[in-house]
């Protein structure tokens, strides 16, 4: 090829690349634009939720009315008692079923083991009907509890732990059998502490899981005390009258703060966390 | 259906109470579940109502649940109730008496109206609110916030088109004219102003209803268990809805959006629109024009839906309680505190001397679009109110959409919507 | 491996996991069966064994239909849509790109909200006239749409909203994937000349199989679960044009208050996802025996 022609090609090919590199950012920003048009909303006056002028007034107003009008403080609460109460508890069931699968041998274990996979397709809420009769029965209708019991095993942290616990050494258990510890003691010295960057992992696709849910939520819970970010947001945004968008804007800004901050901050633990999780 | 824990709570109950000596009775504690159908800070008036309550009767303590739209109340109550544990008072659609009596949630109130006082309380409410209130000669829910459609035009947008911006259009046919003239369409087909929009995305059969008491029809019958949905006088008023999109192409064709609606008249994308008279205050405060307001138009007769929230009883609970709950709500529904819950919500005091009050007629004074309700509650209708309402308001709302977005032909969706309603209402019939 | 003489350990180990999924999962999918061959009670009518009346009566349901059908569209929208994207951005990301941790950023961010807040963002994106997406396409001469109110429309509104809020996180399982390629591999193909398309085409799209499929019974199970955006935006309308199975679940079990037809509903909705079980268990675990 002659030098000419060679750089006529870098060039069509450089113009091609540009191209291409302006088409990723574009679907970048075309990706955050309704994050921006949420902020846009919520922090300027209602006459301006559809007009885009560069210096329009500022203000924090739409807050303060979406704080006023209805009990955020309160659904923060219980959001944060929702999932520090799921976290635990899947944490202990899912550590103690995975050990269990992973360490030992018993008879139908292949068949337990499937059974707990069916969970993975067949979520809580679609088995809504049942399972509200079911809480209903145990008189825990409307308790921060029932909200969380279905979810407390979870076939995806059972599934987590155990690949996880596979990998665990043998010598390293039987070096800490041989000091003499029983077997809890050896899933909590040896194993568990081993598996800290998936339970960091597991924990946060857990948390982003239970800050989002809406339908069992709704279904369960009647009360203020007791209903989570997720349903007074639903609850707050479906008035039948005009709704303002900016002060709906301003409430969904809220509810989504904690996690949107924490991804910010933290976003290369996050992404990590949601590819460990992803790669087992 | 009483579940054995509601019966141990009533013992219990009642033996706190009498061990709380005879002297000093505790507290009577009742909750009350109210849905929030309009914006604005509800939930402090509801507070500051209970204050004063509480101060004028120390012995019952009343506890306010928000509990979101009229769906979601009912919803929440009746879960609340099977699982043995309901509120004693809650505010819920008229419309739902007959789906709370079939569950058996509900007392009537026959039982609590005593003294002649009581007597003259429960006489006090308008008829036609009564009707969705009543059933075998009971009265099962006492009528609290309650709403109708009114009609608002843009009188800039009038003087504009060189139409005279005190008067509103007075009938179906003044409608199409006003709004053909009204219409504004761009050069490039783009229509930047409809003539008239009516909302259809939520309960579109209440607007439907309005059309119905226009045409001199009916929606359904008063036993709960027969629709007419496919009677003439339907059809032909869904047929002049569906018009208003298609033939005269004065609106805007599909389903339009409640939530939006009064934004679009603000930004003078729509000049006349039907809307809920709980939007009067909205309205006032943010149209950036003068606008009139004034009773639906009629066609062979006046007419207009009504909506609404009734105040409920509840079964399952102990007697104190459900005292408590009565006098409560006798409390909430008397001339002064209908009016001022009127004056602060936007919703229709249910009872003429509410009305009366100093405080209404300084307020309509001020505001006289504040009239325009009580001035068309003689051409009121009850609202559609039937065994399982929920599925029956569905089945019509469905067959209103499918009209609007012209999937199909009113009278098709119609008989459609009656057939269905046949087989629903089926069991219900003797 | 412990013996199994000591049988009571793993028993015991996997008591709470066990009662809580035969509590919530098992169970009440065996009572949801049982539960569809009755009549729901109401106060003073007891439950009553119908046999197939529930079937049948779903079978000239037309909401019903709309339901079926309208999840076949939506699953068969957006799960290759997001598939391919989610693709898309995880080789973007992945690539030498200047700014691309502020493009992961923005593509995972819808991940972490919560479907509700962004349906209510979109809602006003679709708003006729002034709506963010109509003043866009105006400037380019479209006319106003009713993109919520029309039954042509509604589904596909929705399905755009699902796919912007999942393809980030499916993006992230890619990315994983991509990592794990060796890329002496890449540098083996572009030094005999192989333009880059070719080399995606024969070699990374291969290699990343087991993710695609991963992602494909992900997106196939978020079609049925996912329903936020309809209790939202839609309410099912414009007449039952954007009902999908498990909202219309919903509304019967807890609007209708029919527990019983409800249930038939969900045998409808749990015989799909055994369907789809079927298949993961079938192909995946195969494929993972590759590896």
């Amino acid at each position: 090829m002659s030098a000419m022609t060679l750089s006529h090609h870098t060039r069509e090919a450089s113009f091609w690349r540009v191209l291409e590199i302006g088409a990723c950012y574009l679907l970048g920003l075309l990706w955050i634009l309704p994050l921006f048009y949420a902020v846009w909303m919520a922090v300027h006056p209602p006459a301006y939720e559809v007009r885009f002028e560069l210096f329009a007034p500022v203000t924090l107003q739409n807050f303060v009315d979406a704080w006023n009008a209805a009990p955020f403080a309160r659904y923060f609460l219980n959001t944060f008692a929702l999932i520090t109460t799921i976290l635990v508890c899947q944490f202990v069931v899912c550590t103690l079923a995975a050990y269990a699968f992973a360490r030992y041998e018993f008879r139908g274990k292949t068949v337990v083991f499937m059974l707990v996979l069916i969970q993975l397709m067949i979520m809580p809420e679609v088995l809504m009907v049942e399972n509200y009769r079911t809480i209903s029965k145990l008189g825990l209708v409307d308790t921060v509890v029932a909200m969380g019991l279905p979810y407390m095993a979870s076939a995806f942290g059972i599934f987590l732990l155990r690949q996880t616990f596979l990998t665990v050494p043998k010598e390293l258990d039987d070096a800490a059998r041989v000091e003499g510890a029983g077997p809890l003691a050896v899933l909590l010295k040896v194993y568990v502490p081993l598996a800290r960057p998936i339970y960091v992992a597991y924990g946060l696709v857990s948390v982003s899981y239970h800050w989002n849910n809406l339908l069992w939520p709704l279904v369960i819970t009647n009360s203020v005390t007791t209903r989570p970010l997720t349903v007074g947001l639903q609850v707050f945004a479906s008035p039948d009258q005009g709704v303002q968008w900016s002060v709906i804007s301003a409430a969904t800004l809220m509810t989504s703060a904690p996690l949107l901050i924490g991804f910010l901050l933290f976003q290369r633990q996050f992404v990590q966390s949601f590819m460990r999780a992803g790669i087992k | 259906m009483k579940s054995w824990t509601s019966w141990i709570k009533g013992a219990l109950a009642s033996v706190a109470m009498l061990s709380a000596g005879a002297a000093q009775a505790a507290p009577v504690e009742i909750s009350f579940y109210y849905p929030v159908a309009i914006g604005g800070p509800v939930a402090s008036i509801v507070e500051d109502l209970i204050a004063r309550f509480e101060a004028q009767y120390p012995d019952i303590k009343v506890k306010p649940v928000y509990s979101g739209t009229y769906p979601e109340t009912i919803s929440k109550a009746l879960t609340a109730y099977r699982a043995g544990q309901p509120p004693e008072v809650a505010v819920m659609l008229s419309t739902d008496m007959y789906t709370l009596i079939d569950e058996d949630a509900i007392v009537a109130f026959d039982d609590f109206v005593k003294t002649d006082e009581d007597k003259a309380w429960l006489d006090g409410f308008f008829p036609v609110f009564m009707v969705n209130s009543e059933h075998d000669g009971k009265t099962w829910g006492v009528p609290f916030q309650r709403g109708t459609t009114l009609f608002f035009w843009n009188k800039d947008a009038f003087s504009e088109v060189g139409l005279d911006p005190e008067k509103g259009p007075q009938n179906w046919e003044e409608v199409v004219e006003f709004a053909t003239k009204l219409t504004k369409r761009e050069a490039d087909g783009n229509v930047s102003r409809w003539g008239m929009q009516v909302p259809s995305s939520l309960t579109s059969y209440w607007l439907l209803q309005g059309y119905v008491a226009q045409n001199d029809g009916k929606i359904a019958d008063e036993t709960g268990a027969q629709t007419y949905f496919d009677s003439p006088e339907v059809v032909e008023s869904l047929q002049y809805w569906v018009d208003l999109a298609y033939k005269h192409k004065v609106m805007k064709p599909g389903v339009i959006e409640w939530a939006t609606n009064p934004k679009d008249f603000f930004e003078g994308r729509a000049a006349m629109i039907t809307t809920t008279s709980g939007n009067l205050t909205n309205i006032k405060t943010n149209a950036p024009f003068p606008f009139g307001v004034q009773i639906l138009p009629e066609h062979k007769k006046r007419g207009a839906p009504t909506s609404g929230g009734n105040a409920y009883i509840f079964n399952g609970v102990s007697q104190d309680k459900q005292e408590a709950a009565f006098q409560f709500v006798k409390w909430l529904s008397s001339p002064e505190q209908a009016a001022e819950w009127s004056i602060k919500t936007g919703y229709i005091a249910a009872r003429e001397d509410a009305w009366a009050t100093d405080a209404m007629k300084a307020y309509v004074a001020e505001f006289p679009g504040a009239l325009v309700p009580h001035e068309q509650i003689p051409y009121m209708v009850p609202e559609l109110s039937t065994h399982e309402n929920q599925r029956i308001s569905r089945v019509i709302d469905d067959a209103i959409e499918a009209s609007l977005t012209a999937r199909k032909e009113p009278g098709q969706a119609l008989s459609d919507a009656q057939k269905e309603a046949d087989r629903i209402l089926e069991d219900y019939r003797d | 491996m412990k013996k199994t003489n000591n049988m009571v350990a793993p028993w015991l180990l996997l008591l709470p996991a066990t009662v809580l999924l035969a509590a919530f999962t098992h169970i009440p999918a065996v009572m949801t069966f049982i539960n569809s061959f009755y009549r729901t009670p109401r106060g003073n009518r007891p439950a009553r064994f119908v046999g197939l009346d529930q079937y049948s009566n779903m079978l000239s349901d037309p909401v019903f239909m709309a339901a079926l059908k309208n999840n076949a569209i939506y699953a068969l929208g957006t799960v290759p849509a997001a598939i391919a994207l989610s693709m898309l951005m995880a080789v973007i990301v992945n690539s030498a790109i200047r700014g691309r941790a502020l493009l992961r950023m923005s593509f995972f961010l819808p991940t972490v909200l919560p479907m509700i807040a962004v349906a209510n963002i979109w809602l006003f994106f679709y708003t006729p006239g002034y709506g963010l997406i109509d003043q866009f396409l105006g400037l380019f001469g479209f006319h106003e749409r009713n993109w919520l109110g029309d039954p042509d429309t509604v589904l596909g509104s929705l399905m755009v909203l699902a796919i912007w809020k999942e393809a980030g996180f499916f993006m992230i399982f890619y990315l994983a994937a991509l990592q794990q390629i060796s890329p002496t591999l890449s540098e083996a193909a572009a030094l005999e000349g192989a333009s880059r398309w070719y080399f995606f085409r024969r070699v990374t799209f291969p290699l990343l199989m087991p993710t695609t499929l991963f992602v494909m019974i992900n997106a196939i199970i978020n079609s049925f679960r996912l329903i936020d955006h309809v209790i939202v935006m839609t309410r099912g309308g414009p007449d039952n044009a954007s009902t999908l199975l498990l909202y219309y679940v919903y509304n019967v079990a807890f609007r209708f208050w029919d527990a019983a037809y409800a249930s038939a509903l969900t045998v409808v909705l749990l015989a799909a996802l055994a369907l789809l079980a079927f298949v993961q268990f079938g192909v995946l675990d195969r494929k993972v025996h590759y590896k």
